[in-house]
């Protein structure tokens, strides 16, 4: 059999996409908080708690009013992106003129809660999520069996990513939007409602953590833990990408996706490490991060 | 001298405490603490329900119609061995606690073991897995009640040999609970004839991916994959094995009633597993299902819930008969006098604790049912195979605990 680095090469190509898969999910997350940090100054650390608010909400549509995937996957978002706004207009908006820390403390506050009343209310072992039917059985590769949903996963999160950055890069709202970051007043002297703009902004990004929740449900547990498992890795993402760069994160969540898919064949018990690693070395190297621009 | 406001809440808060040493010295309060996971993976398989199951072994018990004074207190150890060695620390040098009881997560367990010892407290464990508790760290104020490693290499390692499953490859938690258990089912598989083709050591907490774990186990061609771990891990590696269409037999070594739950039993169907307590075993495990409903109407109790009300309800029954004062001042004495009465409870039946400490009672194969097989809420489990109490657990000679040839 072909080998790589003396393991077989189906086993490699395997791992490289379960890697890119989990790069999805990274990536999404990653690129809802670098939306929030670059538009808002706000280190959003309720994103996890809002990433499982997603996937909760999926499941609380089917449970309990028979509402599948397919309708949850726009639904969820827009019922955690409603929260979102809520959120922001009664407590992050006071929180812009001071310290980031401030912002930091009140959103980890609000993940803790959240948290808290989901893990009261549903245990912590999770709730039953069934793939939607039209996505159930797997293709096979030739080197892997590929579930198709996982499949779908990667398509959903790279055509979502694609679309965010083409919306604030390339059309007329982003450069509002990028314009009223830089200087509020002036934009605002345009006849722009710079409030209504940040908050829906905080509402994208916090929606497009409920769709990352929405796509997770029916791989991983619905547990109220499941967000805090990931939200301190999406940070180091984050970092590493340059923090408030959309194509950073992008590229980033992918990357380190596939770079601890490796790890978790060569040492798998560094695998919840390497990221970190990389995190160090990058920021000894470019303290900005990756793609980010020097202050 | 100028008085703030915490220093007067401070004398207040001594002051108030004083009548009630009084009142204490006369009647004195047996404190039972509930050390459980109360906001991680193993919440749901300790957690608020055992603590409710120590209060139910109080009402069980009518500690208040034989004179007793009897309190529950709970913390949460958070997965972490130094939070649950300090917990307990305190509880038995500040707070008066008598006995700790629960403590799911290996780590915390052997951690608590320690302290029980250094301050001469009693603790039974009925959360934790590792065989350990009772073997080479064995020591004269710990107990441990319900299942462990071995129990369930034994029955599920063994089951799964016979089964034709003589190739293992392991996915194990990295940490205290998944190397003893992988370990333990390694001797079963091996003394069968099998052999071990490799292994994974997964992060804990933390890991949510197992797929690529599962490929690594599907590409060595063993037949069984061996799940040494636990709670939303376990769900987790089940879950995505399905998705990933994964032929090999999964030998699901620790799994309780709660994740079987959580998955449904579309997915955990024709899952073989071992237990020592099932809600629906007999009158007598139905009546203590029925009696502790109120407390958690949407659950049932799993085995981890159920030894944290009979370890409770043992220690009532020895501390009534050896006398509540004695039973506060030592804690080995009152492990010797658990250990000479026979148990006997609700939910395991009649048993006994042997010199190391280990709690011996018949361990039970059960299969997971089909959607169709499933008749009411909560009926999960058909019975496979019964192993009778004496053969269930290590030999008492056989754990290197020094105990045991005492």
């Amino acid at each position: 059999m072909f080998m790589i680095l003396g393991y077989p090469a189906p086993l490699m190509f395997g791992q490289l996409l379960l890697g890119l898969i989990n790069g999805a999910f990274y990536a999404l997350l990653s690129l809802g908080l670098a939306v929030i940090f670059g538009m808002l100054n706000i280190v959003n650390f309720a994103h996890g708690a809002l990433f499982m608010l997603g996937a909760f909400v999926a499941w609380g549509l089917l449970e309990y009013l028979g509402i599948g995937y397919w309708v949850a996957l726009f639904l969820a978002p827009l019922i955690v992106g409603v929260f979102g706004v809520l959120t922001e207009k009664l407590l992050i908006r006071h929180l812009y003129k001071l310290d980031h820390l401030y912002g930091l403390l009140l959103t980890f506050g609000l993940a803790l809660i959240i948290e808290g009343l989901a893990r009261n209310q549903y245990g912590s072992s999770g709730m039953p999520y069934r793939i939607p039917a039209a996505l159930q059985g797997a293709t096979d590769l030739g080197f892997m069996f590929l579930p198709n949903y996982r499949g779908w996963v990667v398509l959903a999160a790279a055509v979502m990513c694609l679309i965010t950055w083409l919306v604030i890069e390339k059309t007329s709202v982003g450069a509002t939007l990028r314009a009223a970051t830089e200087n509020a007043p002036l934009v605002q002297a345009f006849g722009v409602n710079v409030p209504r703009l940040i908050t829906l902004t905080y509402a994208g990004g916090v929606a497009l953590a409920a769709f990352a929740g929405v796509l997770a449900a029916p791989i991983y547990s619905v547990n109220p833990n499941m967000g805090a498992n990931f939200i301190i890795v999406v940070f180091a993402v984050v970092v590493i990408g340059g923090m408030g760069s959309i194509l950073g994160s992008i590229v980033t969540g992918f990357g380190l996706g596939i770079i601890e898919g490796l790890t978790k064949v060569f040492y798998p018990q560094a695998s919840a490490t390497v990221i970190f690693l990389v995190m160090v070395i990058v920021l000894l190297a470019r303290p900005a991060g990756l793609f980010g621009k020097a202050a | 001298m100028r008085l703030s406001r915490r220093s007067l809440l401070g004398t207040a808060a001594v002051a108030a405490t004083v009548p009630a040493m009084r009142a204490g010295a006369q009647t004195p309060t047996l404190k039972l603490g509930v050390l459980t996971d109360l906001s991680g993976p193993y919440q749901d398989i300790g957690g608020p329900l055992a603590i409710a199951a120590a209060q139910q072994a109080i009402e069980d018990f009518g500690a208040a119609g034989k004179g007793m004074k009897v309190e529950v207190v709970s913390a949460d150890h958070q997965n972490k061995p130094d939070i649950g060695a300090n917990v307990a620390r305190q509880w038995f040098d500040r707070d008066g606690v008598d006995i700790i009881l629960e403590v799911a997560n290996s780590g915390v367990a052997l951690a608590v073991a320690g302290v029980a010892k250094e301050k001469n407290k009693v603790y039974i464990n009925s959360g934790a897995a590792t065989s350990d508790l009772t073997g080479a760290q064995c020591n004269a104020n710990t107990i441990h009640f319900v299942y462990d490693t071995y129990m369930l290499a034994r029955s599920t390692g063994g089951a799964l040999v016979k089964a034709g499953g003589d190739t293992w490859f392991f996915i194990t938690a990295d940490y205290a609970f998944g190397h003893a258990l992988t370990r333990d089912v390694t001797t079963f598989v091996e003394q069968a004839g099998g052999k071990v083709l490799g292994g994974v050591r997964t992060p804990f907490p933390g890991t949510t991916d197992f797929s690529s774990f599962l490929l690594q186990a599907q590409s060595s061609g063993a037949k069984v994959i061996g799940l040494a771990n636990a709670g939303a891990d376990t769900i987790n590696t089940i879950k995505q094995a399905k998705e990933f269409g994964i032929k090999q037999k999964l030998g699901g070594l620790l799994v309780f009633l709660s994740d079987v739950h959580a998955m449904g039993l579309d997915i955990c169907q024709g899952l073989v597993l071992t237990e020592s307590f099932y809600w629906d075993f007999n009158d007598r495990t139905r009546a203590f299902a029925e009696r502790i409903k109120p407390k958690a109407p949407s659950k049932r109790p799993t085995m981890v819930h159920a030894g944290t009300y009979a370890s409770a309800l043992h220690y009532l029954k020895v501390a009534h008969d050896m006398g509540v004062a004695q039973a506060k001042a030592d804690g080995a004495a009152t492990v010797a006098r658990l250990k000479a009465m026979p148990t006997d409870d609700d939910c395991f039946g009649k048993g006994v604790i042997r010199a190391d400490g280990r709690k011996i009672h018949p361990s039970y194969l059960f299969e997971v049912k089909k959607p169709g097989e499933s008749k009411y809420p909560w009926d999960y489990y058909k019975l496979l195979a019964t192993t009778p109490a004496e053969e269930a657990f290590r030999p008492l000679n056989a754990g290197g605990c020094p105990l045991a040839k005492a």
